[in-house]
């Protein structure tokens, strides 16, 4: 089973119920798109990620209602040095998506999409304490599994694997 | 270490009555919260008013670890996550890498894996059954449990050596055939658990006294069980009909039938009737796996990627060489991402694999299912009583391995 070259043309994936509708919504709000090992990624500016989480989830013909999953990563040092990652799920329609959006190394700081899946709570602060990400409007923005304490954020690339601090 | 607000640590809050609410510790050393999970209740005389997890005292930095791993080093990692579960870790891993690289698994591997996948998950439930009655008071269930683990445990022992972190799935299929006899030890004790699962049932489904502590105890919405990210039996007993193994079929899943327990009351008792019921359906498949098991290869054919066999080493130089490259260079994995859930008894398990087209992974996140069910738990518990927090976090099943990771 060779690899499928990834498609990256707009117009090839319109069919994605996700993009079709992100696209008829506002076009602005899709930088570019990924469809690789069957899966589809679109990336999303950061001012707009909770309204396009928000349109996704409340989307009639299929909605994306469930956060499966919500991380980052680092690409240090090449910037944007932040990548969140935002699983969605369709429940009904077993559909699935994955948004990005990237952050500034020196600005990391993205709108929380709390407001849209209060699941999204405990998965945006372990990205604030393993990446050091802010989530503005986080209702409770802690360290979860560091302690209170800690120095440093343990997932970012420029942080040791092993060795004293 | 936590802070409390030393004010509310003291005195708790002012309630609508005139009284004060009481901040009370639970765990991280309690018997019922089943690992290290520490709960900071606040009460109003027994009634729960608020309930924060604290966790983290398991965190290992498992995902860091990762990315300084060949890839083929990682497999041993993901049994200590969930540890209840190892295989379905492997699993979710294995099939997140060979997606990652595009890898074709023969039969016989992955009926092998469905076969093993469906052990652990009645492994699991087992465990779950006999500690969440134990919590509720009834230690011989426990035990009954605890009897046909061990045989599934001997199982683990007759593939991959190990009772626990099997570490049987690989890169390309599985570790190695089953030695003589296990289909048939299989068999046997497929044929007779069901009527262990009556017997079960028999101690805890009428069971007045088991009913009380659990029929509309810690009750969860669909929408909330939704909104708040529950998954798998937790998700089911409020009665959202989702199962990744039928609705996104993997590892040959498609080939089995088997019914998806859905219960519509959101309770305690929902969700163990749904997950009683998920054990009858796992011995099915578990059934249908041993009745089609197909013969032929157990690795996929890429010597680059799979390690040779024995034989073949010790004869051929070209599986010598792939031996020593793999082992000391590991293999390259084309760039790319991939997200692989996978149904595991707690819920879906997603791997979320980035490559950068090195030997060692870029980053590798863990969706554990149990961090996602423990959000729910503050939700369940408004308004109930503290002896039914024990039912709660029972009947969510976690696993603190999974959650903190």
């Amino acid at each position: 089973m060779a690899l499928a070259p990834a498609i990256t043309d707009i117009e090839q994936l319109k069919s994605h119920p996700a993009l079709g509708h992100l696209l008829a919504w506002n076009a602005g709000a899709v930088q570019s798109v990924k469809f690789d090992r069957d899966e589809l990624t679109i990336w999303v500016p950061k001012e707009s990620i909770r309204e396009v989480c928000a349109i996704l989830r409340d989307f009639p013909d299929c909605p994306f209602n469930y956060l499966a999953d919500l991380t980052c990563v680092d690409w240090n040092p090449s910037e944007p040095r932040f990548e969140v990652v935002y699983h969605l799920l369709s429940i009904a329609k077993k559909e699935r998506v994955r948004l990005k959006t990237r952050l500034d190394g020196s600005s990391a700081s993205v709108e929380s999409v709390t407001s849209v899946w209060p699941s999204a709570n405990h998965y945006e602060r372990e990205v604030f304490d393993l990446f050091g990400v802010r989530f503005t409007g986080h209702p409770n923005l802690k360290r979860i599994m560091m302690p209170d304490d800690w120095e440093g954020h343990p997932l970012r690339k420029d942080y040791p694997v092993e060795g004293y601090r | 270490m936590t802070q409390f607000p030393t004010a509310l640590a003291e005195s708790g809050r002012e309630t609508a009555s005139g009284d004060r609410t009481m901040i009370l510790n639970m765990g991280p050393q309690h018997p019922s919260t089943h690992g290290v999970l520490r709960l900071i209740l606040e009460i109003d005389g027994e009634t729960i008013v608020g309930l924060k997890p604290e966790i983290g005292y398991l965190h290992t930095g498992i995902e860091k670890t990762c990315e300084a791993k060949f890839y083929q080093q990682v497999v041993p990692l993901t049994d200590r996550i969930d540890y209840l579960c190892p295989m379905t870790n492997n699993l979710a891993y294995c099939l997140a890498v060979e997606k990652l690289l595009g890898l074709e698994i023969p039969p016989r591997a992955q009926w092998m894996r469905v076969l093993m996948n469906e052990l652990t998950r009645i492994n699991s439930h087992l465990v779950w059954l006999g500690t969440h009655a134990m919590d509720l008071g009834a230690m011989t269930v426990f035990l009954y449990c605890f009897r046909e683990r061990e045989d599934v445990l001997r199982f683990f022992e007759m593939v991959s050596g190990q009772r626990m972190m099997t570490s049987y799935f690989r890169i390309g299929g599985i570790a190695l055939d089953p030695p003589l006899g296990f289909f048939e030890k299989v068999k046997k004790f497929a044929d007779r658990f069901l009527g262990n699962v009556d017997e079960y049932e028999n101690l805890l489904t009428g069971n007045p006294i088991f009913m009380m502590r659990t029929k509309g105890v810690a009750h969860l919405s669909a929408e909330d069980a939704i909104a708040m990210g529950a998954c798998g039996p937790t998700l089911r007993g409020s009665g959202v009909d989702i199962d990744l193994r039928r609705d996104a079929p993997y590892t040959g899943y498609e080939n089995f039938q088997f019914k998806v327990p859905v219960r519509t009351e959101g309770d305690v008792f929902a969700r163990y009737l749904c997950r009683v019921a998920e054990l009858r359906e796992s011995i099915g498949i578990v059934q249908q796996a041993l009745a089609g098991m197909p013969e032929g290869p157990i690795k996929a054919d890429s010597p680059k990627v799979v390690l040779p066999d024995r034989e073949k080493m010790k004869t051929q130089m070209e599986a010598l060489i792939y031996h020593f490259k793999i082992i000391t260079e590991g293999f390259t994995v084309p760039a790319g991402e991939v997200y692989q859930a996978v149904e595991s008894p707690r819920g879906e398990m997603g791997y979320y694999i980035v490559s950068d087209g090195t030997a060692k992974p870029y980053r590798v996140h863990m969706r554990g299912p149990s961090f996602a069910n423990l959000q729910v738990l503050a939700k369940m518990c408004e308004g109930q009583l503290i002896a039914d927090v024990v039912a709660a976090i029972g009947s969510i099943d976690v696993v603190l391995g999974d959650i903190d990771r």
